[in-house]
């Protein structure tokens, strides 16, 4: 009996170690441990045997038991793993095949310059300030210090629709608008974006229709120096650490003193070359102090409040951060210039 | 303003400045110096000849054969083509060596067989410009008076040698409109002098006012008005030192008198005018508004019809000139003139700037009246003409003028203290180096306590208060040394407001959804201004357009995407998705300004999806689009509030297009543009939307309050209802919802199907219902309870049956 049990053992653990397949390793399980089994079988014959035989026989039959369920599972969990493994195997993909393309779209570039200006102002204080882009002669021109018969009103021919009102050339009613709407009460710190038109025919360098931001502050105390500071940091934000600013004096009539801003040219470092014309400057911004009738008529008091305001061209900026050579593919929309600007820069 | 260094010279000691140097400096100052025009520049070697003989050459008719003395050992043989070339003359001749402009070079040469030493120039040779020759030598060469020195080099003897400062100017700084002017800026940045013209006077037996009378009708206009009369004058042409200062400036030489009247012009900035007193027709002139629909032919030969708001010289009877803009032709200085009245006046900018205006005549001299003449320069300028007209055209001045004086000349007096200067400019600047500065611009100072006391020269019209002196002290400190700070004082919140959020927000999710934003143009043709408009009324047109293409606003955005798309179809770019938010323009009644009405619109075409390798695409289709709004609803808290009603518009397919309603109001459209559209934009299949985005952005939306996440399970209850082919899902979607009750919170449509195992004229929608009770678990018999309501209220209000 112990020999016909370690016989057993013998072929089951062979049979167990030929196993090359889950189901064959059931079936040995089945056929050496199941009820119907030969061992089972030994077991049922051991009441032949003698009542001290008897234990022992049944020790040595689990022992057999154990032994081949151990060596089942310990094959199992080979099998079990060579067959993830295969199956992994098969399942192997191209991993350098692209991806599945993700539908993206992003902002115009000048929505861009906007956004940059409105985020780095806001920080400062600042509100945005909007307003219409038909306006009133009186908002364009003569809130702004150009009564009809004022020589500058040549140096922006304009879009009329009557004989007062007009296509804004600039954003500055908006600031006039703004000041009125504080009725004489500081502090106001605004800048304005949006839409102007001048008469101009369509080119490299003019567009009929483009975008400005202005900026407005009116504060006791205000001064140059701060005007000065304040673009500094927008020509550092926007342009990079490096830029410095020039202030060069000159004529709006809605400031006094007025200035032109020049950057630092960032093609060159200001060494000169062709796009900065060989001076290492880049004109990029108008401003000035705020003219003391443009605060009166706005119900400001210009002995007790002074303001600096400064104006930018959109386009320009893009144009000169982006090195975009031609005005018109901001507003010609072809989608291969619109897909250039969706992506961070730091 | 074109500045001619060595002219300048006459006013201000230029020494140890070139003419580079000092435009940095003025530009520095203030008034920017566009260009330094060296007039030598490509120029060599060109001298004065004396044509001692001239003979036809013999091989050919139009050219002469010539013996010019050029200085040199031996006179030399030049082959010369002008009509006007002559024995005697002196002319400029470029010799063998010589290089004219456009790196011409000059060698010797044999013209139809005869040698050529050297050109003799016309002065479009030497790079002047045709329209500023005087007309005598337009055509040939230039002939130079009899006292040149043959050998000299031509280029000083015309001035060439001489470099050009093109002075950009604002309209403020006409001050710098003459060389004097330009003379006291150099001076003040400098820091040197300005010397003026030198006027001698003769006495005359004669007295101007025995020759004429003036009356000014209209003294507003023309407060001052002075008349020099000058007799025995003899018309011929000016030196040519003038000559060529004037063609320096831009001028064209025409006669002694004429270019003596522009010589003052550009050393005074003061414009004047002569008359040739035997065709004045009268012994007065009366200054006057013109009548209305009076006439005057001007110089240039054309007939002008006056208006009553133009200001006119009359001999008495009829208008002679048009006062600051031009002259008459009845009264012109011609070759045969002998006698002259100049006229020195001081006429209002406005006036003159309406007559230039309607007449379409800017010349030098209205740029001037128009921004304003220094009143205290007008006798003198007039003065200096009449000497100079005595001196050079030989005529004799009489004594006195006739004048109308009626203007009170005010310098401006303005105070100003040191601590306003500095507050404003942010410097600490000391009281003496203010002082050096109004002292170096000449204006009168003085000093009281840290408050200055500026008189300001009538030259300046235009310093008239405190912020006008901050900017010469600016200006003359130099910015460069003005420091960098940042505003203290009061702190304000920065911030967008809710609208502009929401604006951000928009954009945010239509890019996330894909779209890129297009900037379009908001002026349209008249035609395409109103297509696609949400609400339909007249375009607001443009007074004067500049093409109709551009000559009105637009009402929609939707034809300007078009053009986007077009433009990219025709460029095999087929797959697109763009946005835009802008305004459009609606004209109001009663109202001056139209409305502005924020709009956002898009357009789609193309693939949506397309992952090719792995043979997927889908083409943008009506759920694309909706979809895309679904997402923009839902960033800006609007989904409950919408509506979409099936509708047909203009341009649009007429069953791909639904009205979007927001609380029961048409906001705008979402569809499909009319396959015959497409056809003429040469467009493929194209989805369009257009919505008021100042409707959505003013729509109340409710603060975000959380709900608890439901601990209890949900019961899903699938339905799939048979129903009219023409019943709309949405309609059987909202009486779910309503019948539904608190335990239904999801209904969800997962199939359609119209196919042929369906009864005709009807169609299967299928329904997903999930119940829930956030407080305990839902038992199969509530949701039973529930459930049954559904399908009674979808049986009862839209006829629906359980599919079997
Ligand atoms: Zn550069």
């Amino acid at each position: 009996m112990q020999e016909r049990l370690q016989e057993l053992q013998a072929e089951a653990l062979q049979k167990v170690a030929e196993a090359s397949e889950l189901k064959e390793l059931n079936d040995i399980r089945v056929a050496y441990l199941g009820k119907k089994g030969p061992i089972t079988e030994v077991l049922r014959g051991m009441g032949k045997l003698s009542a001290e035989e008897r234990p022992k026989m049944g020790a040595l039959v689990n022992v057999v038991r154990e032994e081949i369920a151990s060596k089942i599972e310990e094959k199992q969990q080979v099998l079990e793993e060579a067959a993830v493994h295969a199956k992994l195997a098969v399942e192997k993909i191209d991993v350098t095949l692209p991806g599945r393309p993700v539908n993206k779209g992003n902002h115009h570039p000048l929505t861009r310059v906007i956004e940059e200006v409105e985020d780095l102002f806001i920080g400062m204080g600042y509100t945005v300030a909007e307003g219409p882009e038909v306006e009133t002669d009186f908002y364009n021109f003569e809130a702004l210090n150009l009564p009809k018969s004022h020589p500058a009103r040549d140096m922006q021919d304009s879009f009329y629709i009557t004989e007062e009102t007009l296509m804004r050339t600039h954003t500055s009613p908006v600031q006039a608008r703004t000041m009125e709407k504080h009725k004489g009460q500081g502090p106001v710190k605004i800048i304005c974006p949006g839409k102007v038109y001048r008469r101009d025919n369509d080119d490299a360098t003019h567009s009929h229709q483009f975008m400005q931001i202005e900026g407005l502050v009116i504060d006791e105390n205000i001064s140059m120096s701060d005007l000065k500071g304040t673009l500094e940091v927008f020509a550092k934000q926007v342009f990079g650490k490096e830029r410095e600013i020039r202030l060069r004096p000159s004529f709006f009539p809605f400031t006094e003193p007025s200035v032109e801003i020049d950057i630092s040219c960032k093609i060159c470092g200001g060494k000169g070359c062709s796009v900065c014309k060989g001076t290492g400057w880049i004109e990029v911004l108008g401003g000035g102090i705020v003219h003391p009738n443009v605060l009166e008529m706005a119900g400001f008091d210009s002995k007790k409040y002074s303001g600096f305001a400064f104006g930018i061209g959109v386009e320009r900026i893009a144009m000169l951060k982006y090195g975009v050579d031609d005005i018109r593919h901001f507003y010609t929309n072809d989608v291969r210039f619109l897909t250039q600007f969706n992506r961070h820069e730091s | 303003m074109f500045v001619s260094y060595k002219w300048l010279q006459d006013y201000v000691d230029l020494s140890g400045m070139t003419a580079t140097t000092l435009s940095d400096k003025i530009t520095k100052s203030g008034i920017e110096v566009e260009g330094v025009e060296k007039k030598s520049e490509g120029l060599k070697g060109v001298v004065i000849g004396h044509v001692l003989e001239r003979e036809q050459h013999p091989n050919a008719d139009k050219l002469n054969k010539c013996l010019v003395d050029v200085g040199g050992e031996s006179p030399v043989q030049i082959i010369c083509g002008a009509p006007n070339v002559d024995k005697g003359q002196k002319v400029a001749v470029a010799t063998v060596g010589a290089v004219l402009p456009g790196n011409f070079k000059i060698k010797k040469a044999k013209l139809r067989g005869e040698e050529s030493n050297g050109m003799i120039c016309s002065l479009q040779e030497l790079g002047i410009e045709s329209r500023l020759i005087a007309k005598d030598y337009a055509t040939g060469i230039f002939v130079f008076p009899n006292d040149v020195e043959v050998g000299q080099d031509a280029l000083s003897v015309l001035g060439l040698d001489d470099e050009v400062l093109e002075l950009g100017l604002t309209p403020n700084r006409s001050d710098c409109l003459s060389m004097l002017g330009v003379a006291y800026e150099v001076g003040a940045i400098l820091g040197r002098e300005v010397k003026w013209p030198e006027i001698t006077k003769e006495a005359s037996a004669e007295k101007a006012t025995d020759f004429i009378q003036v009356k000014v009708e209209a003294s507003e206009d023309n407060p001052l008005y002075v008349a020099k009369v000058i007799k025995d004058v003899k018309i011929a042409p000016s030196p040519l030192w003038m000559q060529t200062r004037l063609m320096a400036a831009g001028i064209r030489p025409h006669n002694n008198v004429v270019d003596i009247t522009n010589y003052i012009l550009l050393e005074y900035g003061q414009p004047l005018h002569a008359f040739d007193y035997d065709r004045l027709g009268s012994k007065e002139l009366v200054i006057r508004k013109a009548h209305a629909a009076e006439k005057i032919t001007t110089l240039d030969d054309v007939e002008r019809e006056l208006a009553s708001d133009h200001l006119v010289i009359t001999n008495g009877t009829e208008p002679v000139a048009i006062a600051g803009v031009m002259g008459g032709a009845n009264s012109e200085v011609q070759d045969d003139t002998t006698t002259v009245i100049i006229e020195a006046a001081y006429f209002a900018g406005t006036v003159v700037r309406k007559a230039s205006k309607d007449h379409a005549l800017r010349s030098e001299s209205s740029a001037r009246f128009e921004k304003g003449v220094d009143p205290n320069r007008v006798r003198e300028a007039g003065e200096r003409a009449a000497q100079l007209i005595s001196q050079y055209a030989g005529g004799t001045v009489l004594e006195g003028s006739v004048e109308v004086d009626t203007l009170t000349i005010e310098p401006a007096v303005i105070s100003i203290t040191l601590e306003k200067i500095n507050k404003l400019l942010g410097t600490s600047m000391t009281v003496s180096e203010v002082e050096s500065i109004f002292t170096r611009l000449q204006f009168g100072v003085s000093v009281d306590n840290e408050t200055f006391t500026v008189t300001v020269p009538t030259r300046r019209g235009d310093i008239t208060i405190e912020a006008d002196l901050v900017e010469e002290a600016a200006r003359m400190y130099g910015y460069d040394n003005i420091p960098t700070t940042l505003p203290t004082g009061t702190v304000t919140p920065g911030h967008l407001t809710d609208y502009q959020q929401k604006r951000r927000k928009a954009r945010r999710t239509l890019e996330g959804a894909g779209l890129y934003q297009a900037i379009t143009y908001s002026l349209t043709s008249k035609n395409k201004a109103t297509q696609y408009a949400l609400d339909v009324r007249e375009s607001v047109a443009l007074a004067m357009p500049m093409s109709e293409e551009r000559s009105q606003l637009r009402l929609s955005i939707v034809p300007q995407l078009l053009e986007v798309v077009k433009y990219n179809n025709a460029r095999q770019l087929d797959s697109l998705a763009l946005y835009e938010i802008g305004s459009v323009f609606l004209k109001q009644d009663g109202e001056q300004l139209p409305e502005e009405r924020e709009h956002v619109a898009g357009a789609i075409t193309g693939l949506w999806e397309s992952n090719p390798w792995q043979g997927e695409k889908k083409s943008v289709d009506f759920y694309v689009a909706k979809g895309v709004l679904e997402a923009l609803f839902d960033t800006l808290g609007l989904t409950e509030q919408i509506d979409y009603r099936q509708s047909e518009k203009e341009g649009m397919h007429p069953g791909r297009t639904a009205e979007v309603l927001l609380n029961g109001d048409v906001i705008g459209f979402v569809g499909q543009v009319h396959p015959t559209v497409q056809k003429e934009l040469d467009l493929k299949e194209t989805y369009v939307f257009e919505l008021s985005f100042k409707a959505m952005a003013e729509a109340a939306v409710a603060p975000i309050q959380y709900s608890a996440i439901p601990r209890f399970p949900s019961i899903t209850r699938d339905i799939a209802l048979v129903v009219d082919a023409t019943t709309v899902a949405g309609d059987i979607q909202k009486i779910i919802a309503e019948a539904g009750g608190k335990l239904l919170k999801e209904v969800s449509i997962f199939d359609l199907y119209e196919g042929e195992r369906m009864e005709p004229g009807k169609k299967s929608l299928a329904y997903s219902l999930k119940y829930f009770d956030p407080e305990r678990t839902l038992t199969d018999e509530d949701v039973t309870k529930a459930h049954e309501k559904v399908l009674a209220a979808v049986k009862e209000k839209a006829g629906a049956e359980l599919r079997g």
